[in-house]
């Protein structure tokens, strides 16, 4: 029974040895393969029989997922189930957890994304990340976004840098507000704003695929609203897959939704099917806060 | 088929969705019940009866307003998603149409009344019986289709909308020739084919019902012959 206590270290939920068992049960029995539409034309991820471990528990089961290009992927379920530990697999940020440890195979534009020679720091240029809260750097919003370019060596001239902040900020809808006060603290700012200067602090390095680990959770309604319409903007130009809880952050946002279920993919559709009629009794209890 | 309306999270909830479910079947049956109320008067020439059948009609305004409120605050608090969804929609529809299953019986409670006043019109009443008996049964059994989300019931149901189609088109081209007959009886019998109109319309509205049963069980939109939509959920 222990191999089945999915939860990662640190993030385990109190659960008594019966409810586990309860779960298993239903798991096995009504999880046999992800329903659905989980593959696409155009992928610029693609990930087939993904399993992750932390030790010996295995807290994502088989999961295969294509993520296409300009196309917001949303990625629901309950607490532990698994949505994060996988878009973390995405860009390597799993790497930093010890004893963690991802088989499968993962691509980003057909080239392995856990290959042997992969580094993982141009890999993260290319798979940006924004977290649940919002962390800008100690220093000044015009610091914040320069960094990554400077790191990367992408703008080395003051001017190039100077164009670079000002359309990461631009794109980020964050530019009207701190034009005035680039050389302010980036701590200064609002919620909300922090966390639209973290994502143009993500998108000054020009990525292709921006992973948004629950990016509203710790916004009010109108700070996340402009994050929607932001996300919405960058489909144009990116590949987005987002973490949220929030249900109609998902039906709002996104294109398809993956529903997670204790580590196992249950029902991949397009977004409108999903909250409509989706097709797994699983997703249907989650969206509709039933029992499940 | 269980469609688990009553295993929400919130308690709240379940009640909110149960108690929008009975106003509309309550609603449902002082439908049905005009319908018959509205049938009989014209065939007792009872217009007592139907006085009745009009004074009830605002009673039935009332709780298709009442509905919508309700149903605007479920999704306005509760934001609800997949069969919830879709059974607050069906809910808001199947409303609709009962209330203009109302207004159909309070024409023919009308028709009663005029056709008392001017002295009854044998012909066409075998018509008006068989029609009438025909979409009341159609009503009942929408109703109960919903009650129990049976959806092989509803489209059994659904079909029997041609008969009363074929049976009004038929009743209609006897109501004619009894005209071109007798010129003295157009004004009688024109009430008796305004009476055939109305009924035949219930048979319609019934038939929306039954297609909101699919809707709220399998989630496929069937309306305006769009049937091969539930062979492809």
């Amino acid at each position: 029974m222990n191999t089945m206590t999915l939860d990662a270290p640190g993030y385990s939920e109190p659960a008594s040895p019966q409810t586990l068992e309860k779960e298993t049960v239903d798991t096995r029995t009504k999880v046999r393969e992800t329903v659905g539409t989980p593959f696409c034309d155009n992928a610029k991820l693609k990930m087939r029989n993904v399993n992750v471990f932390y030790n010996e528990t295995q807290a994502i089961h088989n999961v295969s997922l294509d993520i296409g290009r300009n196309e917001v992927v949303a990625m629901i379920g309950p607490s532990g189930c698994g949505k994060s530990t996988f878009l973390r697999c995405l860009n390597r940020m799993n790497d930093t957890i010890e004893g963690c440890r991802v088989e499968g195979d993962l691509t980003l534009d057909d080239e392995p994304i856990y290959g042997p020679k992969v580094d993982v720091v141009p890999l993260r240029a290319r798979v940006g990340m924004v977290f649940q809260k919002p962390n800008p750097f100690p220093k000044t919003i015009y610091e914040n976004v320069a960094y990554g370019p400077k790191i990367h060596g992408i703008g080395s001239r003051r001017a190039e840098l100077d164009e670079i902040v000002e359309n990461s900020l631009r794109r980020a809808g964050l530019w009207n507000e701190v034009k005035d006060r680039l050389d302010k603290p980036g701590t200064g700012l609002s919620g909300g704003q922090q966390q639209r200067l973290c994502i143009a602090r993500a998108i000054a390095v020009s990525p292709e695929v921006i992973l948004m680990d629950e990016p509203c959770s710790a916004l009010d309604p109108i700070a996340t609203a402009r994050i929607e319409e932001l996300i919405d903007e960058l489909r144009k130009n990116y590949t987005i897959a987002i973490v949220t809880h929030s249900m109609q952050q998902a039906a709002r946002v996104s294109q398809r939704t993956a529903y997670f279920h204790l580590g196992h993919l249950v029902e991949v559709n397009d977004t409108e099917t999903v909250f409509t009629n989706p097709e797994h009794e699983l997703t249907e209890a989650y969206i509709t806060g039933r029992f499940g | 088929m269980d469609m688990h309306f009553d295993q929400h999270i919130s308690r709240q909830f379940n009640e909110d969705l149960e108690s929008l479910k009975t106003e509309m079947l309550e609603m449902g049956g002082l439908v049905t019940s005009q319908v018959a109320d509205a049938v009989e008067a014209l065939a007792n020439a009872d217009s007592e009866q139907a006085e009745k059948v009009l004074r009830i009609e605002e009673e039935i305004d009332k709780r298709e307003m009442a509905i919508d409120e309700h149903a605007t605050l479920i999704i306005a608090k509760r934001q609800p998603a997949a069969s919830d969804l879709r059974m607050v929609m069906s809910v808001i529809r199947i409303a609709r149409d009962l209330e203009r299953v109302g207004d159909e019986a309070s024409k023919v409670a009308k028709m009663a009344i005029a056709l008392t006043d001017e002295g009854t019109a044998p012909r066409g009443y075998t018509e008006i019986r068989h029609i009438a008996n025909a979409v009341r049964k159609m009503l009942n059994d929408a109703l109960d289709a919903y009650t129990r989300f049976d959806v092989q019931a509803a489209m059994r149901t659904l079909a029997e909308d041609e008969q009363v189609d074929m049976d009004y088109r038929s009743a209609v081209r006897e109501m004619v020739t009894y005209m071109m007959e007798d010129p003295r009886s157009i004004s009688r019998v024109i009430n008796v084919l305004w009476t055939l109109r109305a009924l035949e319309r219930i048979g319609d509205h019934a038939k929306n019902i039954c297609e909101q049963v699919v809707y709220l069980v399998e989630g496929a939109d069937i309306r305006h012959g769009h049937e091969s939509n539930l062979k492809n959920t």
